[in-house]
């Protein structure tokens, strides 16, 4: 019988976290994520881990650059204006090959924005975030339980591939509370690395963590190399969920909570017989591209419904190569939208029928 | 008898620094110093961004390229990943401690975080071609103050040593100079120190070195370490200007 217990989405992931074998957690005040460095604090003195609030983002993510060149599981968590501030650290982490895990609790922007859940750092996440060529791996939970198995499945991922992955929620379910089953989580130890900068014990030669590689040709080769292990993760770690796609005519697309609210749109539509169903990306990068592009011609409408003014729908219409008919059903700034909305974007869909 | 050699620490391949360049002197003076603890195999040491970028390269135990500014906050990840095991150093430019990454080098001090931060005053900034650094001295000609620093457009320089004094968790601070024998040698005392510190726990040290930069400052290598004791040595006094430790040991 699984033991499921009720937690905040933010809990989760540092309990998660820490079942995961991680044991150093850096971050810096921000609403509304906060609960992640509450939880750390707490626990990890008691395991023999290190909570540390850091004196800025910037520091944050240079302390787990730290750690991860040590080859120890370590994580930052942060809302959207932090995440700016990571971004050179991100770049770092990217151009020397260190796995890390990150969490970004979403709230609305630009600027300083407000404190409400937003989804506006799309294409912030799913592009790299920092300067140059390099990518995360973005996982998108839509539940606590999928924040608690998602971080466990962030670290396996980033050590596998020795890169970052990310966590794109959103303040609401960083904050909303429901069942989780953690004893049901199981995690793959963590790689040996070799790599890892922890003392020669004047055995070996010395190893390097770096991002500086000053012959053109030598720094195009390590971005081509880079760019095959992310043609690696295309093919194999795609993930995602279909809901009633059988034999959908109109495709939902949408992530986190505004997949949820697009889940109750479509049970009221199928009750009016209207045939649509939902692709969940769950992995934002790699976007689930192949899914996608298998509904074109089966589909006539893809209605991307987004807490952005309008990211993901670029992905989409990619993947499908704009040959359908597409519709942003939106709302921006910490607004989400409603059941009724998305219904109504649907009947819209619906009377305008194939091209 | 060997009366000279290389240090262990320090890898047997050519520096690219330029000629007169005092980051040759201080790069030996940290390998010797962990030589001399046994302390190679456990250490592991934060290069910056600017001249010594590729430190990475020059010393035998295991290196990281940090971000410009950043290497006190990854010397603290990499401490409190194995803190019995783990020496760490930073080894950072003006232009890398004492602007972009104030705040790191600050909080890092504040946190009283065991490791050794060896700094570099070159009052320029060298990589870049000889910009104004935060350590340029008043009315000191550089690239971006090709009138000579104004302190009223663009302030004063800063004096790290004794800024830092005033932060309750800095363990020992100490200002050397590598322009003349007896210079060097104290140097070598400080930087020792700074390492034996850390062994023995004692917390954040920070070795302040005014170096010199013949090629920016215009100078000849000879000149330029005439320059330190005329101009710069008057502005950045030497001395230890923090020793817990040793205060702590007096007081009782
Ligand atoms: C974020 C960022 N800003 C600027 C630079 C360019 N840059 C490289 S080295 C340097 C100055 C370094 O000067 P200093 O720390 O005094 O060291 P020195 O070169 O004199 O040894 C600058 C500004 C950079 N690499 N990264």
């Amino acid at each position: 019988m699984a033991n499921k217990v009720l937690m905040k989405g933010n809990e989760a992931i540092a309990e998660a976290a820490i079942i995961a074998g991680c044991r150093h957690y850096f971050g810096y005040p921000i609403t509304p994520q906060t609960e992640i460095a509450a939880y750390m604090a707490k626990k990890m003195p008691k395991i023999g881990g290190t909570f540390l609030q850091a004196e800025s983002e910037i520091a944050a993510i240079n302390m787990v650059y730290g750690v991860a060149s040590t080859g120890h599981r370590v994580m930052t968590s942060s809302s959207s204006p932090g995440i700016s501030l990571k971004s050179e650290g991100l770049s770092y982490l990217a151009g020397a090959d260190m796995p890390a895990f990150v969490v970004n609790v979403q709230r609305g922007g630009p600027g300083l924005g407000g404190i409400q859940p937003s989804q506006a750092d799309y294409f912030q996440s799913t592009r790299g975030g920092g300067h140059g060529d390099y990518h995360m791996i973005v996982l998108a939970p839509a539940s606590v339980e999928e924040m608690a198995a998602l971080t466990v499945k962030g670290f396996e991922l980033a050590d596998e591939y020795r890169m970052t992955s990310m966590i794109l929620a959103d303040g609401t379910i960083g904050q909303m509370m429901e069942p989780v089953d953690l004893d049901g989580l199981k995690v793959n130890p963590a790689p040996e690395k070799p790599w890892a900068t922890v003392g020669t014990d004047c055995k070996r030669f010395h190893n390097i963590t770096n991002s500086l590689s000053l012959v053109p040709t030598e720094l195009e080769q390590q971005n081509f190399d880079r760019y095959k292990k992310y043609d690696v993760i295309k093919e194999k770690e795609v993930m995602y969920e279909e809901y009633m796609m059988d034999d959908a005519e109109i495709c939902i697309v949408a992530f986190g909570i505004a997949s949820r609210v697009s889940k109750n749109a479509i049970n009221e539509a199928r009750k009016k017989g209207i045939k649509v169903g939902l692709i969940r990306p769950i992995t934002l990068w790699p976007f689930p591209e192949k899914v996608l592009h298998d509904t074109v011609g089966k589909c006539h409408t893809y209605i991307s419904v987004e807490m952005s003014m309008g990211q993901m729908i670029e992905d989409v219409k990619l993947s499908t190569e704009c040959r359908g008919k597409y519709v942003l059903c939106n709302r921006a700034g910490g607004m989400i939208p409603s059941p009724e909305q998305v219904l109504a974007a649907i009947e819209e869909a619906n009377k305008g029928g194939a091209k | 008898m060997v009366v000279f050699d290389k240090p262990h620490a320090l890898a047997d391949i050519p520096l690219h620094y330029c000629p007169g360049c005092t980051h040759g002197i201080v790069h030996r003076l940290v390998a010797e110093a962990i030589d001399e603890l046994g302390i190679e195999g456990r250490t592991i040491g934060i290069a910056p961004v600017g001249c010594s970028v590729m430190a990475y390269d020059y010393f035998n135990c295991d290196m990281i390229e940090a971000a410009h500014g950043r290497a006190p906050a990854v010397a603290t990840g990499v401490k409190r990943a194995d803190p019995d095991r783990h020496i760490v150093f930073t080894y950072q430019g003006d232009g890398d401690l004492a602007s972009i990454g104030m705040a790191e080098t600050v909080h890092a001090a504040a946190r009283n975080e065991n490791i050794t931060v060896i700094f570099i005053n070159n009052a320029i900034y060298g990589m870049t071609g000889g910009q104004m650094a935060p350590t340029s001295l008043p009315g000191q000609v550089t690239q971006t103050s090709p009138y000579g620093r104004d302190t009223n457009h663009c302030g004063f320089p800063i004096r790290v040593c004794e800024m830092l004094s005033q932060v309750e968790g800095a363990g020992y601070l100490e200002r050397v100079a590598v322009n003349n024998v007896k210079n060097v040698k104290n140097a070598k005392k400080a930087i020792l120190k700074a390492f034996k510190n850390q062994v023995e726990g004692k917390g954040f040290s920070l070795v302040e070195v005014i170096s010199s930069c013949p090629t920016n400052w215009g100078l000849t290598p000879k000149k330029a370490l005439e320059w330190i004791d005329e101009k710069m040595i008057p502005y950045y006094p030497l001395g230890v200007y923090k020793d817990r430790a040793a205060d702590e040991e007096a007081a009782k």
